[in-house]
């Protein structure tokens, strides 16, 4: 499993229409065929460097923008195992834990491209393992986490009818 | 007591007093989706595998995103569309009925005090008639869809006041574009926005519209406005059902509260490529402009179109300028026929679309060649967005749209106000 972290050039403010284009979601619905084109307005073959396990490092509100959830499906289509980030906008925060896709939020200033990460989601801890630094992540709420591990919203309420138990 | 809007709604619709930060369960009042989403509600919603949406008359798809459809896996996208709607009895807004953020409050489904979902991120429009309503992803609109509830995460609120008269040739386009550069993308994330002041309630509810539309370029969950008589009045009009105005306890606790004056605020302009890079007019005065486009959910109402008229009429657009008019709905594009608009959008020179998004989305309608610059009276200005990364787009007014379609770079509309006042 690979495990390297990915910026982009521009690192604050990323919008969905920039991680899928409108020309492709309506286009497109496979997802694995929607992976290919994320970023391809701000950065050509973004897509190709990323491997099954990879990271994608970003700034401050990261989604922002369109509710487009086709954005974290082909987030999560590429492979990555998580987004890591400073911040996220709430209609992509929740699109991606609803689909099963791994927000990490935390400083995201000491992450180079090409770093290897390990994230532990039980210590709250992403390593950096490149640089040998642990980067304590803020806690993802209980809510989120119950879909994540179950893969999502769809898988959640199928189970249990509803959200009683999480409120 | 104590209570924003927000807590309200959502108190009133989930049983229990919410308070910022709490989470509740709550009852949607109406929900939707658009082309662009509702392809992956409408496989959410098998996926939950629930047979029939919980009340057929409190949801609705609109085609309107990329309407009449411009290529092949487009019309499969509407052609499902209109297959599920039929099989579930749903109304089906088609190509031409125009854009949802008009079409919907138009059509009578949301009134003050509703909860509405709505699967794409300008559903924040109707806070201005007093609805907490906010964009989500398909899933979410698809879970409400199955059981008539979600989970909502109770918002904290930042009240935005913003005083003084606003001088000529100045809109309320120029306010949120002004409110949002100095907010930032992400000064209001998670949180709801209460709009008052002179300001707003000079405005009429058209006017009022653009500035909730745009909440959420600030990152807002919603941007809301106490009810008043012309929102009243304009719910009379169109409302299906007995409003319920909501309005903020004197003693409601905010997270923030912002003062502003209009009086002396110049034409705004938010320039390449995030809606928060905002400029007076007359930094960028100058700035050619190969395309000008007036219309969408922010800026494609009547009383748009009829400022933009007044500053066209009886002239020509500039040479080799693209301008493209595209009404917001069939309703106004019939009005706007009535009252000569249109005749004086195409002897001006302009193209004039079919109610929809129009080149918003960057799907069809007039995509962009590289290295051309766009002016347009959206609320998205991002890399790409009218369908051509190499492009760059100008936000602004209809005034400021209308005036710098007929010079062919950006000019400012209130020479044009005081020729006509």
């Amino acid at each position: 499993m690979s495990n390297y972290a990915h910026r982009l050039k521009i690192s604050n403010d990323i919008n969905t229409d920039y991680i899928i284009s409108g020309r492709y979601k309506f286009k497109i619905q496979d997802e694995k065929e929607l992976a290919k084109h994320i970023f391809e307005d701000v950065e050509e073959d973004f897509h190709k460097r990323i491997k099954p396990g990879d990271f994608l490092v970003a700034g401050e509100n990261f989604g922002c923008g369109s509710s487009r959830e086709q954005a974290p499906i082909a987030l999560k289509a590429s492979g990555l195992r998580a987004v890591v980030a400073k911040s996220y906008a709430r209609i992509f925060y929740r699109n991606a834990f609803n689909i099963g896709l791994c927000l990490v939020e935390c400083e995201t200033n000491y992450i180079d491209d090409m770093d290897e990460l390990d994230l532990d989601l039980e210590q709250n801890i992403l390593k950096n393992l490149s640089k040998g630094v642990n980067i304590e992540i803020k806690p993802i709420p209980r809510i989120m986490r119950k879909f994540l591990d179950m893969g999502g919203v769809i898988e959640y309420f199928k189970e249990h009818g509803g959200f009683d138990d999480i409120v | 007591m104590r209570q924003t809007i927000a807590e309200k709604i959502l108190s009133e619709h989930s049983g229990k007093r919410a308070r910022a930060g709490d989470i509740v369960i709550a009852n949607v009042d109406f929900c939707f989706g658009q082309d662009g989403t509702s392809g992956i509600i409408i496989d959410s919603f098998r996926k939950l595998g629930v047979e029939n949406v919980f009340d057929k008359d409190r949801f609705s798809i609109v085609i309107d995103h990329s309407a009449p459809s411009p290529n092949i896996g487009v019309s499969a996208i509407h052609a499902k569309i209109r297959k599920f709607s039929q099989e579930q009895d749903v109304r089906l807004f088609d190509i031409g009925q125009g854009v949802c953020h008009q079409i919907i409050p138009e059509s009578g489904y949301v009134t003050c005090g509703d909860l509405v979902l709505g699967a794409d991120s300008h559903t924040c429009t109707y806070g201005a008639i007093n609805a907490l309503s906010t964009g989500v992803g398909s899933t979410d609109v698809a879970i409400a869809l199955a059981g008539g509830k979600n989970w909502f995460k109770v918002p904290e609120t930042i009240k935005v006041v913003a005083d003084g008269e606003l001088p000529k040739g100045v809109y309320s386009k120029d306010v949120i574009l002004y409110i949002i550069g100095n907010i930032g993308a992400d000064g209001a994330s998670y949180r709801s926005v209460e709009f008052y002041g002179d300001v707003i309630d000079d405005f009429s509810v058209d006017a009022r519209f653009t500035i909730s539309n745009m909440a959420v370029e600030m990152g807002a969950k919603c941007g809301l406005m106490a009810a008043d008589k012309k929102t009243l009045a304009w719910l009379k009009k169109h409302a299906l059902r007995e409003p319920r105005p909501v309005e903020a306890d004197e003693d409601a606790k905010y997270a923030e509260t912002l003062e502003y004056d209009m009086s002396e605020l110049v034409p705004q302009i938010a320039c390449p490529h995030t809606v928060d890079n905002v400029h007076g007019i007359d930094e960028m005065l100058g700035t050619p402009i190969d395309e000008v486009s007036i219309g969408t959910c922010t800026n494609g109402r009547l009383e748009d179109l009829e400022i933009a008229a007044r500053i066209l009429k009886g002239r020509k657009v500039a040479h080799g300028l693209k301008l493209i008019v595209t009404p917001a709905s069939k309703r106004i594009y019939l009005d706007a026929l009535k009252k000569g608009y249109i005749e004086i959008f195409v002897e001006a020179g302009a193209v004039v679309n079919n109610p929809g998004c129009g080149p918003c989305v960057g799907t069809h309608q007039g995509v962009l060649a590289d290295g051309e610059n766009a002016l347009s009276t959206a609320n998205r200005n991002f890399k790409g967005r009218m369908g051509n990364p190499n492009a760059n787009i100008y936000l602004a007014s209809p005034a400021t749209a209308a005036a710098t379609a007929l010079e062919g770079e950006i000019s400012d509309p209130r020479e044009h106000s005081r020729r006509l006042s």
